[in-house]
């Protein structure tokens, strides 16, 4: 997994609340068996004017010229605001796979559907919660300002504004040294494969019926 | 020793290692796959030299991508087709155990698991589907997770988690007659919102939801997903176990008595505390019916749809305007007055055999209306198709115009051939509205079968007690 320590990026506001899985990556792109190419397909239905279909060749497709990402003032964009709820619905690894395929590394929003949050980290993506009168500013900043930048430190837990301003933010502190460090977790888990063999073991003998093979 | 909660409990018998940064190495005892959320983690597995840890954990079915018509022929689509063949190949070549497309216990994964006893009390549940949280209804711990973390299962048969806050549900009193599962969950997402359960493990409980079968309690906890909650569950009684009884992957004769000893504890102990309780008043709950994008966005049968006008928080007020601008529809208009061009009714919401007969019950001696150019049922299973067609109901749904088909997602997200064209208004008994859910364009109403079976009779939302 790449890791994630300081990013300073452009940052493109995406402005309502519930954006959902589908929207990030409509269903018809989850035929894929592989884990990259989702990019030029994220928010397929409002970045496109036409219906979009694996396939394609995507530079082709007409562009929406009202959808946000399409804005010439925020293309490069590498941090991504959002209002509530944002990675609401389904489980879909593949919204986090197309965000950062796209080139976004980190998404701040007031709130997280929780299994898009928990898939962000597994695949070098930041989601950052702030209070919602504090994304609120942000969001104006953004409009206000051409090419607004915002610097995110993970280490040290700052975002820093264009005008110095210093916001803290919060993260759990195992998925904050998995991403800093770059880290993949079945490794770090199967250090205790001992632990989880001796948990099976006490587990069999009060409840034979989890260890029968499927009923046989 | 302290009162603890079901979630509590739950939690607690699976923690195999407790980190002092409070995450914990949880154990999984049941992992469900399917095609779409899989074939990358098997290919992180082939990539990492690792083999499944407990290959009897898992059990496979393809339901996301299977056609509902002529599937004898195979899938005609090549993507489709590559997507279902490399879950076959990936469980032959790790030794799991697949219900392929033909054969009769195939369906949809969460209807499956349930019917097949292989979802069981006490256990932890995943897949990598967010309506995994259905399993909940038999008190266990079922979530949905992404494909990192379902290749991280099949690894180490667990997972890295932290635990939730627990909020607790109760629907107390009688459910008006009319009233299903469906609507009850449809009422609570539209009183907290659709993130209202976010961080939390959500335990429905009241004598309401006593009173649901088994099948309503899968439909309800379903649906905790829809409210934010990743789990949602109820605990063990009589109906639970009568439930569980007899199923092919269930314990059997000494072993299931055993079982049943440990299950009967599966419960909230008297006195335990919740980080959040919301108590409803069941009789308050009419059939719901979503006017917008979102299953939070849901009104009465008898209602209207609201005017966001109306609303003074601006990013709400927004959120309404675009979803009605989506949906077609005009502020204060009856939801008795809109009319559908389709009708849905299936998913792993509401696709069991219950389901099906309620939505038979309502279509006896109807016919779809004129306007409707679509309505189809797609049973859950295989087995809940053959069951349907023992009791005859296959011949009232097509006696009265509606499709029949074979089992799988369907309609619900559309990644087969079975989808709303743009601008087409569905009465769907799936359970998100969001745009293009159901094709691009298309507009969803979710709905309980009772409603939807209405719907396609009456060519409009209608209360199914005002049919003629």
């Amino acid at each position: 997994m790449k890791a994630f320590k300081q990013l300073n990026g452009i940052v493109v506001p995406l402005d309502r609340p519930n954006v959902d899985t589908d929207a990030i990556i409509p269903k018809q792109f989850l035929k894929s068996i592989h884990r990259s190419g989702f990019g030029p397909n994220l928010f397929d239905e409002w970045r496109y004017l036409d219906h979009g279909e694996p396939g394609m060749d995507n530079s082709k497709r007409p562009l929406n010229p009202e959808f946000v990402l399409n804005k010439k003032r925020y293309q490069g964009a590498e941090i991504l605001l959002g209002r509530e709820n944002f990675g609401c619905g389904s489980s879909r690894e593949h919204a986090p796979w197309a965000l950062e395929d796209y080139g976004i590394r980190a998404i701040i929003a007031p709130s997280f559907a929780d299994i898009f949050y928990n898939n962000c980290f597994k695949n070098g993506l930041l989601p950052i919660r702030l209070d919602a009168e504090i994304v609120d500013r942000l969001f104006r900043e953004t409009f206000e300002s051409e090419s607004y930048r915002l610097s995110v430190d993970l280490e040290k837990q700052l975002i820093e504004t264009p005008s110095g301003e210093k916001i803290a933010f919060d993260v759990d502190s195992f998925r904050k040294h998995c991403l800093v460090e770059g880290l993949d977790d079945i490794g770090l888990t199967l250090i205790h494969k001992d632990e989880i063999r001796a948990y099976e073991k006490r587990r069999e003998s009060v409840q034979p019926w989890l260890f029968n093979r499927n009923g046989k | 020793m302290k009162p603890r909660n079901l979630y509590d409990k739950l939690w607690e018998s699976h923690v195999v290692r407790q980190e002092e940064d409070g995450t914990a190495l949880l154990y999984i005892d049941r992992h469900l796959v399917h095609e779409v959320t899989s074939p990358q983690a098997f290919e992180g597995l082939r990539i990492n030299g690792r083999t499944p840890w407990r290959q009897g954990s898992v059990l496979a079915v393809a339901d996301h991508n299977v056609p509902t018509t002529g599937r004898e022929a195979g899938i005609k689509d090549p993507i489709s087709r590559l997507q279902v063949e490399t879950l076959d190949s990936n469980c032959e070549h790790f030794g799991i155990e697949e219900f392929r497309m033909n054969d009769l216990r195939q369906g949809i994964v969460h209807v499956v698991g349930p019917e097949q006893g292989a979802t069981l009390p006490g256990m932890t549940v995943v897949c990598g589907d967010s309506h995994t949280s259905t399993h909940g209804a038999f008190a266990a711990l079922a979530f949905g997770i992404g494909t990192s973390e379902v290749e991280h299962v099949l690894a180490t048969q667990c997972l890295i988690a932290r635990k939730s806050k627990s909020m607790r549900i109760s629907v107390e009193g009688k459910l008006s007659p009319g009233v299903t599962a469906k609507d009850v969950a449809l009422y609570i997402i539209g009183k907290i919102g659709t993130a209202g359960g976010t961080g939390y493990a959500m335990e429905f409980s009241g004598n309401a939801i006593r009173s649901l079968s088994m099948e309503g309690r899968m439909t309800l906890c379903n649906m905790a997903i829809e409210a934010g909650a990743r789990a949602g569950m109820v605990a063990v009684d009589e109906k639970t176990l009568d439930y569980v009884r007899g199923r092919p992957f269930s314990p059997k004769g000494e072993m299931f008595d055993a079982a049943c000893r440990y299950w009967n504890t599966l419960k909230s102990d008297e006195g335990a505390s919740f980080d959040s309780e919301v108590t409803i008043d069941a009789a308050e709950i009419r059939p719901q019916v979503t006017w917008g994008t979102s299953p939070e966005m849901v009104v009465p049968i008898d209602g209207s749809v609201p005017d966001p006008g109306k609303v003074a928080d601006p990013v709400k007020r927004q959120g309404m305007e675009k979803a009605l601008e989506y949906m077609g529809l005009k502020p204060d208009t009856k939801m008795e007055d809109i009319q559908v061009d389709k009708v849905f009714i299936g998913s792993c919401t509401n696709s069991r055999i219950e389901d099906l007969r309620a939505a038979a019950a309502i279509v006896r001696g109807r016919h779809v209306a004129g306007n409707v150019k679509l309505a189809m049922v797609v049973p859950g299973s295989g087995l809940v198709k053959h069951q349907a067609e023992e009791e005859g109901l296959d011949r009232i749904f097509i006696d009265a115009g509606f499709e029949w088909r074979d089992p799988g997602c369907s309609m619900c997200l559309a990644m087969n051939d079975d989808r709303l064209r743009p601008g087409e208004r569905c009465a769907s008994t799936s359970n998100r509205n969001f745009e293009g859910r159901q094709g691009p364009g298309g507009r969803t109403h979710l709905v309980s079968p009772e409603l939807a079976a209405a719907a396609a009779v009456a060519g409009h939302f209608i209360d199914p007690g005002k049919l003629s």
